[in-house]
């Protein structure tokens, strides 16, 4: 028990300690506004990212539909701080509400649609996720405050580096203790087989639904957080391609390692933004070329992702070992 | 009625166009079990071959064929230099499914640049002369018997290929049992890049007619109608030719009518709402064979 505590301590002192420097970095201006804002995207799509990394990654649902969750989940809290004011404590109920909103939503789509399986599953989300866009570029019929296809304005820009920092924080500790408790375990032999966890007497549909409802309730936190970088929302940024690029993220980073997804998060946003600065203004046209080449040469050399199922853990680092609690398998 | 059955005949041109584009879809699918999210791309390149061709004064049927011929090679080469790579390490199949969307990527970003098609919108030109008859109270227009025409002649094409043919034969025999297959004597990977050749040909002629339909062409212009031909190929049933086709047609009738009758604005999300119904309902689609589980 010891060791584990003290690990624990360790792992709550390098996370505090990591924040307090890119916070103080930021104030100094050591890092710029601007790569600020970047540094904020980053951990914002890796929080998504987290989501489907336990919707797919880890409980084997595949699911092409999640920037429809993270579009809800940015419309619900964009509503809730524009009709009632952006004070902190409704910037919090703002973001709750968004995660709750994907979560319901997931549940009530979740029920029918993930009795598929693979590809039919990936295209039934997809569909969803198409549906789900359509009624954002109609949002202004229920209420003008959304703005339809013209896109959301107006909304307070309230997201700041903790915030983004210890959501991310949050959302990724949740999920490593799902995937280390008996229900991740549970989810993980759905994805392996899931016959056989059937008959090991697994409740697969509890299962599958928990990771997509959790997972979706994520996007949505995530979707909140984006809606007031930005201060501004507009249906194409939800709409089934940017689903596309969260999926990416996951199987880039390895299909079953959350370590992977965050590498691969932050990594894509990054490489984004330092392809424009390295490509000039001349060639910014050639940023998406370059994007797309990388990504094919990645997975023709690492189809496993770049991580496999590897996991960061503290356990490598220190010298005595525990047994062992990284997570297992790849998909 | 008679406004009924002229939104019935828009219907199938649309329907039928995106046939020609699910059949692609389908017989890949069929075979190497892969979403060829590519597919919508080569739509584009074919429409885009087929304008620079036809503003170069080339006679309309000769530009498709040229557009056709083109877009096979191009389906050939993304099989060759992105797919088989993956298949050949026994890559898992989300692997080559993200490739699949990276190759999407850069054909779309690729046909941007200023050097390729560039990013503006560009005019198609008509390539018949607009007529419209008048066939018991329906109008109809040269566009439209264009289209079934043409679109019924390839169908009827690609049946005699895959069931008159050796080479239809050895398709079919790859995609019932890639193993057995081989262990038969049959060059799979030539196989393969064969239904990537033919998939790829008529998705151009469908981006011929899809331009001629609706005379803009960009290099977006893929994404959606590969999407909805992709959504009708599940609906009919993933890897059955017919079942592609009788999906496809549904598609166009779905759409149409829902912008007709019903709203504009949502006529995106009824052919989505369709297809989450069916597969509710049919799993495997309307024609496909919902196989025993393997346990």
């Amino acid at each position: 028990m010891a060791t584990v505590q003290k690990k624990g301590f360790i792992s709550a002192g390098i996370i505090v300690a990591l924040f307090v420097v890119l916070y103080v970095l930021r104030q100094q201006g050591v890092i710029s506004t601007y790569w600020g804002m970047i540094l904020d995207l980053a951990l914002i799509t890796t929080t998504s990212a987290m989501g489907l990394s336990l919707i797919y990654g880890f409980a084997g649902q595949f699911s092409l539909g999640h920037a429809a969750f993270y579009g809800i989940g940015a419309y619900v809290a964009a509503f809730i701080t524009k009709s009632f004011g952006g004070t902190t404590l409704n910037f919090a109920i703002a973001l709750a509400a968004g995660a709750l909103a994907a979560a319901v939503v997931a549940f009530l789509i979740g029920l029918p649609i993930l009795r598929l399986r693979s590809d039919y599953l990936g295209i039934a989300t997809l569909g969803f996720g198409v549906i789900v866009k359509v009624f954002f570029d109609n949002s202004d019929k229920v209420s003008k405050l959304f703005g339809g296809s013209m896109g959301m304005t107006g909304i307070p820009r309230i997201t700041t580096f903790p915030w983004v920092f210890w959501s991310a924080v949050l959302v990724i500790l949740i999920a490593r203790n799902l995937v280390n408790s008996s229900h991740g375990r549970a989810c993980i032999s759905v994805r392996e087989d899931e016959v056989a966890a059937d008959i090991m007497g697994i409740d697969t549909t509890r299962f599958k639904m928990l990771a997509f409802t959790l997972g979706c309730a994520m996007a949505g936190l995530a979707g909140g957080l984006y809606a007031h970088l930005y201060a501004f929302l507009h249906p194409t940024n939800f709409q089934f391609l940017k689903s596309f690029d969260v999926l990416l993220i996951v199987v880039l980073g390895g299909l079953g390692s959350l370590t992977g997804t965050v590498v691969a998060g932050m990594g894509v946003v990054f490489l984004q933004e330092i392809l424009r600065d390295v490509l000039g203004q001349q060639f910014l046209d050639w940023r998406g070329v370059v994007y797309a080449l990388v990504l094919i040469v990645l997975m023709i050399l690492r189809p496993q992702g770049l991580m496999g199922g590897w996991e960061f853990s503290l356990d490598r680092l220190l010298p005595r070992r525990t047994k062992g609690g990284k997570a297992s398998g790849t998909a | 009625m008679g406004q009924l059955v002229e939104q019935v005949v828009n219907g199938l041109q649309l329907g039928f166009v995106y046939a020609l584009i699910a059949v692609g879809y389908t017989m890949v699918y069929g075979i190497i079990k892969l979403i060829n999210f590519a597919h919508g791309d080569v739509i584009m390149v074919g429409a885009f071959v087929t304008f620079f061709g036809l503003v170069r004064g080339i006679p309309w049927p000769v530009a498709i064929l040229i557009g056709m011929v083109i877009c096979a090679a191009l389906g050939v080469g993304i099989e060759r230099l992105a797919y088989r790579p993956l298949r050949e390490k026994g890559a898992p199949r989300i692997a080559a499914l993200i490739t699949a969307i990276g190759v999407s990527l850069f054909i779309e970003n690729f046909a941007s640049l200023r050097i390729a098609f560039g990013p503006d919108y560009r005019q198609f030109p008509a390539m018949v002369t607009r007529m419209q008859w008048n066939v018991f109270g329906v109008t109809i227009s040269s566009i439209q018997v264009l289209i079934v025409s043409i679109t019924l002649v390839l169908v009827l094409i690609l049946q005699l290929v895959v069931y008159r043919t050796k080479i239809g034969k050895a398709m079919r025999a790859v995609a019932l049992d890639m193993d057995a297959a081989r262990l038969m004597g049959i060059n799979v990977n030539m196989v393969i890049a064969f239904t990537f050749a033919i998939g790829s040909a008529l998705a151009a002629a469908a981006g011929a007619l899809l331009a001629a339909a609706y005379p803009q062409i960009w290099p977006y212009m893929g994404i959606m109608p590969g999407l909805k031909a992709f959504t009708a190929a599940v609906l009919g049933g993933i890897g059955s030719i017919p079942g592609a086709l009788l999906g496809a047609v549904l598609m166009g009738q779905a759409e149409v009518l829902t912008a007709a009758y019903i709203t504009t604005d949502f006529k995106d999300a009824v052919a989505f709402a369709l297809l989450i119904l069916v597969l509710l309902f049919r799993p495997a689609g309307l024609l496909g064979k919902a196989g025993p589980e393997k346990v």
